[in-house]
């Protein structure tokens, strides 16, 4: 099988291509309707800011594509920004809608504490959680961001963290999963969270 | 809730080459930094930082080729500098797979470089190395490699750049790098509790016990070093057992 990145411009494609290579999974990067039309799973990596993102979803005509291929059983995996972008809406662009796709809005992390919230943090899986089978519980993973999602109110929510409060590390509702760390830099853990989406993908 | 302390070896490199030197002088070969980071990629590294310490224009494409190597060995965080003065110079950085850049100098002579690289590639990705040097009362900035003062509080300077969009402070304490004397306690306490973004210590580490002085008494979030690593002194995975047992969060390898 090979997994479409989504090439949405500054981002760590190269890092999530890196890390899928290393347990030997063959991507292609994409950006364009046509390639999210026969993606047989997608990945969605995004560092920066989310109206970038959101911007460059809508330049490149994604959001109707994105939604048909989520409908259609693709699996569908967000990092970091690209799982804020599912939300309805973010603190960090109020004006701009996100793609909509999980209920709910990404919220600035409190700021009493240092952000970004930037290192290894424990995250806490609901048992029977798809992506984390096999990881030791309470393994750190490698986090960088200002803004994440309140669990409040969220089926979807798999996975919590505790930075200042409480926020949303993963989701996974049928096909379509997101992580608000970074799989691509946590180590082992990381490794074994990617390979759990590629054999639920596959 | 706290994050892991961090534990970043880092790879001073030139030619394609790991170098190390005492006092920011005297270079020698420490070996291939694309095996070296592998080697703390397994033993439980939590980032790594590589540093072109020539910095100089015409070597430019063998530090990016430093970096692609370095970045295919890793499934942690990288951090890359040395010389950079432009957002071009920082995009090419990242696109050999660094996650995160370190301005030092440029920043100094011109802090909106910071703002720059914060607003195109987020606060996460930029690291503002400081140079100190103890003045009497007060810390030092020191630029161009250490040889010339910037003229510039420490402190303030770390504050400053801090509100310009620095997400990362490399805090390195002139005075007690290469001396294998221990990090520098008060220096690092004193940034960290003026910022409010993460301090990595840098400058003087040797023994488990430093590590464990500057996370307690010097509130560093991360802790850097370099030759302890590279000529097998400390093993990542026995410093990170020793700082667990004593209390501090640390990330333990599986």
């Amino acid at each position: 099988m090979r997994i479409t990145i989504i090439d949405h411009g500054p981002g760590n494609v190269a890092s999530v291509e890196r890390a899928l290579a290393r347990i030997s999974i063959s991507t292609e990067r994409a950006i364009s309707e046509q390639a999210i039309a026969r993606a047989t799973a997608v990945i969605l990596p995004g560092v920066g800011h989310f109206s970038a993102l959101v911007r460059a979803l809508d330049e490149n005509s994604l959001r109707a594509p994105l939604s048909r291929a989520i409908a259609r059983g693709v699996p569908f995996l967000g990092i970091c920004l690209g799982l804020q972008a599912l939300y309805e809406s973010s603190d960090e662009a109020p004006v701009l809608r996100g793609l909509g796709m999980l209920p709910g809005h990404v919220s600035a992390l409190p700021a009493q504490s240092k952000l970004p919230h930037m290192g290894w943090n424990r995250v806490h899986p609901l048992p029977g959680s798809r992506l984390f089978r096999g990881i030791p519980v309470e393994s750190y993973f490698y986090f960088a961001h200002s803004f994440a999602a309140s669990p409040i109110a969220s089926a979807e929510t798999v996975a919590t963290c505790t930075y200042g409060c409480e926020f949303v590390a993963a989701i996974e509702r049928g096909n379509l999963f997101g992580v608000q760390f970074h799989p691509e830099k946590s180590g082992a853990a990381g490794a074994q969270l990617l390979r759990n989406f590629v054999r639920l993908a596959a | 809730m706290t994050l892991a302390r961090r534990i970043i070896p880092c790879l001073d490199t030139d030619c394609g080459r790991v170098v190390k030197g005492v006092n920011f002088a005297g270079l020698r070969d420490a070996g291939d930094p694309a095996k070296l980071a592998a080697r703390y990629n397994g033993e439980g590294a939590d980032e790594l930082i590589v540093l072109d310490i020539a910095a100089s224009r015409d070597r430019r494409s063998t530090f990016l080729d430093t970096i692609r190597r370095v970045a295919a060995e890793l499934a942690i965080p990288l951090a890359a500098g040395g010389g950079i003065l432009t957002r071009e110079e920082a995009r090419a950085v990242i696109q050999a797979g660094a996650d995160k850049i370190t301005v030092n100098t440029a920043a100094v002579d011109r802090p909106e470089l910071i703002a720059e690289l914060s607003g195109e590639f987020g606060a996460q990705a930029v690291v503002v190395a400081i140079d100190a040097k103890r003045e009497d009362e007060h810390w030092d900035v020191r630029i161009r490699g250490g040889a010339v003062s910037a003229d510039l509080d420490a402190v303030s300077w770390a504050k400053q750049a801090a509100a310009f969009g620095a997400g990362e402070i490399l805090l390195t304490s002139m005075d007690r790098d290469g001396t294998q004397t221990g990090f520098d306690i008060a220096l690092t306490a004193a940034i960290s509790r003026a910022v409010s973004v993460p301090v990595i210590a840098s400058g003087g580490a040797k023994s488990p016990a430093h590590f464990l002085d500057v996370f307690r008494e010097g509130c560093a979030d991360a802790a850097l070093a370099a030759s302890i690593f590279h000529d097998g002194v400390q093993s990542i995975r026995s410093l990170k057992e020793f700082l667990a047992e004593a209390g501090i969060p640390v990330r333990l390898p599986c």
